[in-house]
C-alpha cells in the first residue's frame, strides 16, 4: 500500500470511553505525518462483545452500523489489534450470505492495525527525543495469532533509539482479558492476569506498553490492585510523547 | 454443569503444587516443540500439508472407511463398527470372552477412556492393566488421564513414589525415577507374559493399505500388539487417512508437535495378524471403529474441522487455561482446547457447553496446531449454538444456554450501539457517572480496580481537536 492522503480512524469503544487520550495521540501522530485523519462520529463499537458471546444477530446489527460509518475507499486505522481483527477477519464471516457481504469484505480489506499501518504502510521513522527508558511490550494475542502483526509494534519500539525492550517470562502468553471472558470466568482470568503482572513486575521496568487497551486495562487495574508495578501506556501515547507531541 | 465447572476451576486454581508441576512439565514441552521446528518455513509448509491431508480424509470419510474395511479385511484384520460406546465395549467383551481372557493388557488409548472401557470390563470380572507408565500411574491412583499424551504429568516424583508404596508395599521405597520405572517394568513384564489379549489405540488408519499406525516411546505398545494371541485396536472413525505416503508428514508433525521428537522410539505399522510361517505376532487382530457422535460432527461443514485433530496435545501444552487448570478440572475425557471443542459436541452443549466459555480465545492453540484447526472460531461457533433460538444446525443441546435475561441485555446493547446518537447519549451519561454498569464490574474488581471512565470521550475530543469526517 502506498502512503494514502487520508485515512479513517476507528477509535474503538474502549478508547472512546476509557482512554480517549490514546486515540487522540494516535490521530495527532498520523496527522503530523501529513495524513488527513477522518473520525466519523457515526462509529460506535465493532460488535465483538456480542459476537464472542454467541449473539451473532446483535453483533451483525452493530457491525452494519460501522459499515455505514466508514464508506469511502480509504484505509481504516484501528489502535487495537483485537478490534482490527474483528473488522478484518470476522466481518466477512459474520456477513457471509447477507446483502452486506460485499460491503463487509470491502471494509475488511481496508482495515489496518495502528502499528502495522505506521511501520508497513508509512515506513515510519520516529526521532526519539526522550531519555533512556526500559519498557516491556505486551503484544496482544490478536496481534500475534489473529493478524500476525506483532512484529510491527516491536519494530516501532526498536526505532525509538533510547528505548530498550525487555522480555518478561512467558511473554507469549495471554494476559487473561479476553473481553467477556474476564467477566464470565473471573477467577481464571484473574489467575492469568496475576501471573502476567508478576512476570512484568519482575523485569523491574518502569513502563508497560501495548497495542490493545483491553489487555492494558486488565493489566493496569491488576497492578493498581496489587499496589505496585509499572506505569501502563498504549504504544501510540508513548511514541507521541517521545517524538515531541504533547 | 456450570456451577460444577466453576467449583472445579476454583479448586484447581488453589492447588499450588499441581499448578507448579504442570507449569514445569508444559514449559519443557513448549521448549522441545520449539527446538524441533527450527525452520519456520518448513513448519508452515508441513502444517499446510497436514491440514490438506486431514481435510481431504474427512471430506472423503465414508469412502475411505469403506476402503479401510475392505483392505483390512483382505489383510485378515477383523473390522467392527460401533455406533455407541456401549456397542464398542460389548464388541471388546465378546472378543475377550471368546478367548476366555481373564485379563486385558492395554497400551495408551484415549478412545478407550471415552468408552469407559476399564470400568465396563472390571464390572464384568476382567482385570485391566494399563502398561503405559503414565497410564499405570493414573490407574493406580484411580484417576483419569490428566493430559492426552502424558497422563500423569500432574504428579511429581514424590507423589508417584508414595503411590507405588501404597499399591506395592512389597517394593522398597524409592523416589528415583529410574528405580520406579524399573519396578513398573518388572510388574508389567509378568502381566505381559500371561496376557491373552492386548488393546491399543490407533494414531492413523491407512485406507489404501489397510494398515494401522501406532507410535509410542515405551515399547509397551509393541508388546501389547505382538505378545498376546489377540490384539484389539480401538479408534474413532476420523483417524482414517487415504494413503500410506501421507503417513510420514503426519508422523513428523505429530511427534515434533507432541514431544519434540523427530520420531518416536517405536513406530508400529500393523498390517495383519501372524501369517503362516511367521514365528510371532497375534493370531487375531481386531479393529473397533467408534462413531459416538462423530458422524453428527462430520455432517457440519464448519465443525467438521474438530475431527481433523491428530491428538498431538500441542494445544494443551500451549493453552493458558489448561496450564492453570490441568486436565481434571474440565470434567471430561479430553481436556484442553481440543476437549473444549470436542466434548461439547460429543456430550451435547447442555452437558459440556460451558467449556466453550472457559477460553479467552487467545488462539495459542490454533497457532501451534499441526493441522491448523481454527479452535477459537469453533469455540465461537459453539457459543453461538448454545444461545441460539429456533431451528438450524444439528449440534446437540443447541439453544440450551438461551436465557431471556441475557438475550435482553444483548438486545439492549445492540439497540444502543446501532445508533450513533443513542450511543453518544449513553456513553455521555456513563462518563458522568464515572463507572460502568455495576453488574459488569463486580467479578472484575475481586482482583482488579474498576476502570475509570474518562470525563470526555473520544467522539468529543476528536471533534474539539478538529478531526471531522471529511
Amino acid at each position: 500500500m502506498n502512503k494514502p492522503d487520508a485515512v479513517y480512524f476507528f477509535g474503538t469503544c474502549l478508547i472512546d470511553l476509557l482512554y480517549p487520550h490514546v486515540g487522540l495521540s494516535a490521530m495527532r501522530l498520523l496527522a503530523r505525518e501529513g495524513i488527513r485523519v477522518r473520525y466519523p462520529q457515526g462509529q460506535t463499537c465493532c460488535g465483538q462483545p456480542a459476537y464472542n458471546s454467541g449473539y451473532r444477530d446483535q453483533a451483525r446489527n452493530v457491525a452494519a452500523a460501522q459499515l455505514t460509518a466508514f464508506p469511502a475507499d480509504i484505509p481504516v486505522v484501528v489502535p487495537s489489534a483485537s478490534c482490527a481483527g474483528m473488522l478484518r477477519v470476522h466481518y466477512p464471516r459474520l456477513f457471509a450470505g447477507t446483502d452486506d457481504e460485499t460491503r463487509a469484505r470491502a471494509l475488511a480489506g481496508r482495515v489496518c492495525e495502528f502499528t502495522e499501518f505506521l511501520m508497513r504502510t508509512l515506513g515510519f521513522r520516529p526521532v526519539d527525543l526522550g531519555p533512556p527508558l526500559e519498557v516491556v511490550l505486551h503484544n496482544s494475542c490478536s496481534a500475534r495469532c489473529e493478524l500476525g502483526v506483532a512484529d510491527a509494534a516491536l519494530e516501532l519500539l526498536d526505532r525509538l533509539v533510547n528505548v530498550r525492550t525487555l522480555e518478561p517470562d512467558h511473554a507469549y502468553e495471554c494476559c487473561g482479558f479476553g473481553g467477556t471472558f474476564a467477566v464470565k470466568e473471573p477467577a481464571l482470568s484473574a489467575a492469568m492476569a496475576a501471573d502476567k503482572t508478576a512476570a512484568i513486575a519482575a523485569t523491574g521496568v518502569p513502563l508497560l506498553v501495548g497495542q490493545d487497551c483491553g489487555c492494558l486495562m486488565n493489566l493496569e487495574n491488576t497492578f493498581r490492585c496489587r499496589g505496585n508495578g509499572p506505569q501502563v501506556k498504549h504504544i501510540a501515547e508513548l511514541v507521541w510523547e517521545r517524538t515531541g507531541g504533547n | 454443569m456450570e456451577t460444577e465447572l466453576q467449583a472445579r476451576i476454583t479448586a484447581a486454581l488453589g492447588n499450588r503444587r499441581m499448578r507448579a508441576n504442570i507449569r514445569r512439565a508444559l514449559d519443557r514441552s513448549v521448549a522441545k516443540r520449539l527446538a524441533a521446528f527450527p525452520d519456520r518455513d518448513e513448519l508452515e509448509d508441513l502444517r499446510d500439508q497436514g491440514q490438506a491431508i486431514r481435510t481431504h480424509a474427512l471430506a472423503h470419510l465414508p469412502e475411505l472407511l469403506d476402503e479401510l474395511e475392505r483392505n483390512c479385511s483382505a489383510n485378515g484384520i477383523r473390522v467392527h463398527w460401533a455406533e455407541t460406546c456401549e456397542q464398542a465395549n460389548r464388541k471388546v467383551l465378546d472378543i475377550l470372552r471368546r478367548h476366555e481372557a481373564q485379563m486385558l493388557i492395554k497400551g495408551k488409548s484415549m478412545v478407550s477412556e471415552e468408552l469407559g472401557l476399564n470400568a465396563f470390563l472390571e464390572a464384568r470380572g476382567i482385570e485391566v492393566v494399563e502398561t503405559d507408565l503414565g497410564e499405570l500411574i493414573v490407574q493406580l491412583a484411580g484417576e483419569r488421564p490428566f493430559h492426552i499424551l502424558a497422563p500423569a504429568i500432574h504428579k511429581d516424583r514424590r507423589q508417584v513414589a508414595e503411590l507405588f508404596k501404597a499399591r506395592f508395599p512389597e517394593l522398597p521405597y524409592s523416589e528415583d525415577a529410574e528405580e520406579l520405572t524399573a519396578s513398573a517394568r518388572r510388574i508389567l513384564r509378568e502381566k505381559f507374559r500371561g496376557a491373552v489379549a492386548g488393546l491399543t489405540g490407533v494414531n492413523f488408519a491407512i485406507a489404501e493399505t489397510g494398515t494401522l499406525a501406532l507410535v509410542e516411546n515405551e515399547g509397551n505398545g509393541r508388546m501389547c500388539t505382538t505378545v498376546p494371541e489377540v490384539h484389539i485396536a480401538v479408534t474413532g472413525i476420523e483417524k482414517v487417512i487415504a494413503r500410506l505416503d501421507q503417513l510420514p508428514t503426519l508422523l513428523t508433525l505429530l511427534t515434533r508437535s507432541a514431544t519434540g521428537q523427530p520420531i518416536t522410539t517405536y513406530v508400529n505399522l500393523i498390517g495383519s495378524p501372524r501369517r503362516s510361517g511367521e514365528l510371532d505376532g497375534p493370531r487375531e487382530v481386531h479393529l473397533v471403529l467408534l462413531d459416538n457422535g462423530r458422524s453428527r460432527i462430520f455432517a457440519d461443514p464448519e465443525l467438521r474441522a474438530t475431527l481433523h485433530c491428530i491428538r498431538c496435545g500441542a494445544c494443551l501444552n500451549h493453552c493458558p487455561v489448561y496450564v492453570r487448570l490441568g486436565g481434571h478440572a474440565y470434567g471430561t475425557v479430553y481436556p484442553g482446547p481440543l476437549g473444549s471443542i470436542l466434548e461439547p459436541q460429543l456430550q451435547g452443549l447442555d452437558r459440556a457447553g460451558a467449556l466453550a466459555d472457559a477460553s479467552s480465545l487467545c488462539g495459542a492453540c490454533s497457532e501451534v496446531c499441526p493441522v491448523r484447526i481454527p479452535v477459537p472460531r469453533l469455540l465461537n461457533r459453539l457459543r453461538a449454538e448454545r444461545v441460539s433460538a429456533g431451528a438450524g444446525s444439528q449440534v446437540r443441546g443447541r439453544g440450551s444456554r438461551r436465557d431471556s435475561r441475557q438475550a435482553a441485555i444483548w438486545r439492549l446493547w445492540a439497540w444502543v450501539h446501532t445508533n450513533p446518537g443513542r450511543y453518544r447519549l449513553v456513553s455521555g451519561l456513563l462518563s458522568r457517572t464515572g463507572s460502568l454498569v455495576p453488574r459488569l464490574v463486580t467479578p472484575w474488581t475481586r482482583s482488579r480496580r474498576a476502570p475509570r471512565l474518562a470525563p470526555k470521550g473520544l467522539h468529543r475530543l476528536a471533534r474539539e481537536a478538529g478531526f471531522g469526517d471529511d
